[in-house]
């Protein structure tokens, strides 16, 4: 079926989501308005003229929108696919953003007399590291979560998506919520809470976007002309539930006013740490597992040719791996003043973890048989296989540091850094520039990609950008956790700690350079994509040679 | 098969319940105890909440970011006591609205810090770091520096801490702004009243700038104190009580 198939050739017309929107949006703009109006924070009052932009750009947007369709410019097609194609160019957007903020950082680390800023608070590390971990966990690879379920859903249900123009407010809401949290960082607005800075009212704009997002995907697996739900779908929905799960309880706060921005934790010391991990952890197991598993599930498969290698294994895996995540949480307070009996629950539980997380990576990989020749010849499931790869290499360090003899090295260094960047550049970046370098030429309605070679380069620059990434982090973990520890002769510690920092420097530029060459190999793929919409194709690559399995349109 | 998946995969809304109750199981059974059991926390002496000034040097720490390069937890490992101090225990977090745990230590733990520099020494590697540890890589916070602290709100402050449990009386909250003013100042009139409702509070100008309460006065009140409430004279880590 190809996607401009009109299946409603009846007169066009605007219905209640708009006048829904419509609504939401002038009621969120006369708040704001009047919350910038009567506040006396001067951060606050910038917060709310950002949501003011928003909202109007919001509302301008959708009169142009409910005119197009009005004119019948836009035809109600079989699928919604602007809303993909959208987020797909705002997935490779917030990518090339977030690795160029984690390349800044990496430099400050490296050369902080040369990039220490100290009459400019807006450039401090301290403010700029939860602006690269938001803009990579959650602009880009949010973005990249919202715009493959939108795209497998509407596709593995045979249904066009739900809600009409509600899933737009889910991709322009979610948006605003990453410009809000990225601004609140860099002026001095954060909880503190790893992974879930943003302030109170953030937080609740974000529920609501989160609850829509739901509404809109059940919505959709309810008009299915599939009677199944197909296995990629189980993981969407459990990211989405159990992200709306983890971040109402973890950001539970009193606000000192409802026209400030300054909130405290409704938990406090212990409760409060464990409640953190437990929601930091499985935004790893939810956000950064769960939805991009659901993404290995369609378009490895798909890219491949070939069905997922077992049903089965994909039952047994997928509830353990729900069940088993949530305990893990603990065992980022190993030695710490979380009770023993905790821990011991926490470390438990990860080590069953690589059970579950292995048995993911086995049905992604197996579902090569048969076609593991295109390994050699498609650059694009080379990606996609890789990630799967490094899912695995990263599932199983993972359980090794949640041992608590390991963890006491471990925990506190560089190690862990390393670790995160094995899972965050290996597998969730893979997986993703994977899944955008096959659903570009599918959405524009090209025959294929701009030029593969340059997907090569992509993924050897990267591949080896990770490589020097994660071995500079494995050895300044590993030293400075040896360092931290040692004794003289005399029974002394034998390194004072700034020592510790010192011996990091040379590794600190590598890992520098680990970070340039996967921007790089990012900013390739975004000239790649920019060309492939464009409709170009490589003049080696143009004539002669067949075409690409998978690079057809879908279905 | 005597199980079957099939209801899982034909009825959404059986999915999305199955989801839900296998996610909140590890939770509810991890979390939820150490909300009553009593034994989660120690019984010590010397816990007192934030005075105001401290309160304000602490959202600085946060506002800054500080978390994500220091940690605020010695664990009980030979070397990190013998670097750092006694290892934390969970009483001394009992007020923290967030807590200040951290994750990494690109510097060092700061749980004790309170006390081992001069007040001096803190602001200079506060603007400069380099200038007194050459090899550090930590940013510099100039800016901080005569910046005026900005605590209108600050009885506010104290009143939402109250709100999710920490222990400020109305007495506190009523005098938060004149005891700030009092903690940054020494031999102030208002200082009796002050160590009065805040045992062991130190007052005194801790920035250099006798005429203004800055940023920098806050954030250093807060380091001075870190690690410096518990009595550990009284502390029986073997008591039956505090073992966890």
């Amino acid at each position: 079926m190809s996607t401009s198939t009109e299946v409603n050739p009846e007169k066009p017309r605007v219905g209640f989501d708009a006048f829904l929107l419509s609504a939401l949006w002038l009621a969120g703009l006369v708040t704001v308005l009047w919350g910038a109006a009567k506040t006396d924070d001067p951060l606050f009052a910038v917060h709310m003229g950002i949501f003011a932009l928003g909202f109007t750009a919001m509302l301008i947007w959708l009169l142009r929108r409910t005119g197009r369709i009005m004119g019948g410019t836009i035809r109600q097609t079989a699928y919604e696919d602007d809303i993909v194609r959208v987020g797909t160019i705002l997935t490779v957007f917030w990518a090339v953003i977030g690795l160029t903020v984690g390349v800044v950082i990496a430099a400050q680390l490296a050369f902080p007399t040369t990039l220490s800023f100290p009459d400019i608070p807006y450039l401090s590390y301290g403010r700029l590291r939860p602006l690269h971990t938001s803009a990579v966990i959650f602009a880009f690879g949010g973005t990249a979560l919202l715009t493959t379920s939108f795209y497998v859903v509407q596709r593995t249900t045979k249904a066009r998506l739900a809600g009409g123009l509600l899933p737009w407010f889910v991709m322009w809401g979610y948006q605003l919520f990453i410009v809000l949290a990225a601004t609140g960082y860099v002026l001095g607005i954060t909880q503190s809470r790893e992974y879930a800075e943003p302030e109170w009212y953030v937080d609740l704009w974000l529920t609501l976007v989160w609850v829509v997002y739901l509404l809109v995907f059940l919505g959709t697996i309810w008009k299915r002309k599939e009677p199944h739900i197909y296995v990629a779908n189980w993981f969407y929905l459990a990211f989405i539930v159990t992200i709306a799960m983890l971040h109402i309880v973890n950001n539970l706060a009193m606000p000192v006013s409802f026209l400030g921005t300054k909130s405290y934790s409704a938990f406090s010391g212990v409760q409060d740490a464990l409640t953190q991990w437990w929601y930091g952890h499985n935004a790893v197991g939810f956000f950064l597992t769960a939805g991009f598993l659901a993404m290995m599930y369609y378009f490895v498969p798909k890219r491949a040719e070939r069905p997922v290698y077992s049903y089965r294994l994909s039952i047994v895996h997928f509830w353990t791996l729900i069940f088993l995540y949530i305990w893990a949480g603990p065992h980022h307070l190993h030695y710490t003043a979380l009770p023993q009996w905790a821990q011991t629950l926490g470390m438990t539980f990860s080590l069953m973890l690589w059970m579950p997380s292995w048995g993911g990576m086995i049905n992604g990989l197996m579902t090569l048989s048969g076609a593991w020749d295109k390994l050699r010849t498609d650059p694009v499931i080379r990606m996609l296989v890789v990630s799967v790869a490094f899912y695995g290499m990263s599932t199983f360090e993972g359980p090794l540091m949640s041992v608590r003899e390991v963890n006491s090295l471990s925990h506190y260094t560089d190690w862990t850094v390393g670790h995160v960047h094995s899972g965050a550049l290996g597998w969730v970046g893979f997986v993703s520039f994977g899944a955008i370098y096959c659903l570009v030429p599918w959405l524009w309605g090209r025959k294929q990609l701009y030029s593969l070679a340059l997907v090569e380069w992509h993924f050897w620059i990267a591949t080896i950008g990770i490589l020097l990434y994660i071995t500079a982090m494995w050895v300044t973990g590993i030293q400075e956790g040896l360092m931290w520890r040692s004794y003289d002769e005399s029974g002394f510690l034998q390194y004072t700690f700034v020592e510790t920092v010192e011996a990091k420097h040379w590794l600190y530029i590598v890992r520098m350079l680990g970070g340039v060459l996967f921007l790089l190999g990012a900013l390739i793929m975004a000239y790649n994509v920019w060309r492939t919409i464009r409709g170009d194709v490589h003049e080696s690559e143009s004539a002669g040679k067949p075409a690409l399995a998978g690079a057809q349109p879908a279905e | 098969m005597i199980f079957s998946h099939e209801p899982f995969e034909r009825h959404s809304l059986v999915l999305t319940a199955g989801i839900l109750i296998v996610v909140a199981i590890g939770g509810l059974i991890e979390i939820a105890p150490l909300f009553y059991l009593e034994n989660t926390i120690e019984k010590v002496e010397g816990m007192r909440p934030y005075t105001p000034l401290e309160l304000a040097g602490r959202n600085i720490y946060i506002r800054e970011g500080c978390y994500t390069c220091h940690s605020q937890m010695i664990r009980p490992l030979r070397d990190e006591v013998e670097r750092y101090g006694h290892y934390s225990l969970a009483a001394e977090s009992m007020y923290d609205h967030p807590f200040q745990w951290g994750s990494k230590r690109t510097g060092p733990d700061l749980a004790r810090v309170g006390g081992k520099y001069s007040d001096d020494w803190q602001r200079r590697h506060l603007i400069d770091p380099r200038e007194v540890v050459p090899e550090s890589v930590m940013p510099g916070y100039r800016f901080l520096d005569g910046t005026p602290l900005r605590y209108d709100d600050i009885s506010a402050q104290l009143a939402a801490n109250s709100i999710v449990g920490v222990p400020y009386t109305d007495e506190m909250i009523d005098n938060a702004k004149a005891d700030l003013e009092a903690q940054a100042v020494e031999g102030g009139e208002g200082e009796e009243a002050l160590v009065g409702r805040y045992p062991k509070a130190m007052a005194r100008d801790y920035d250099g700038r006798p005429a203004e309460i800055t940023e920098m006065d806050a954030l250093v009140a807060y380091l001075q104190m870190l690690g410096t409430l518990v009595d550990f004279k009284t502390y029986e880590a073997e008591d039956p009580a505090n073992k966890r």
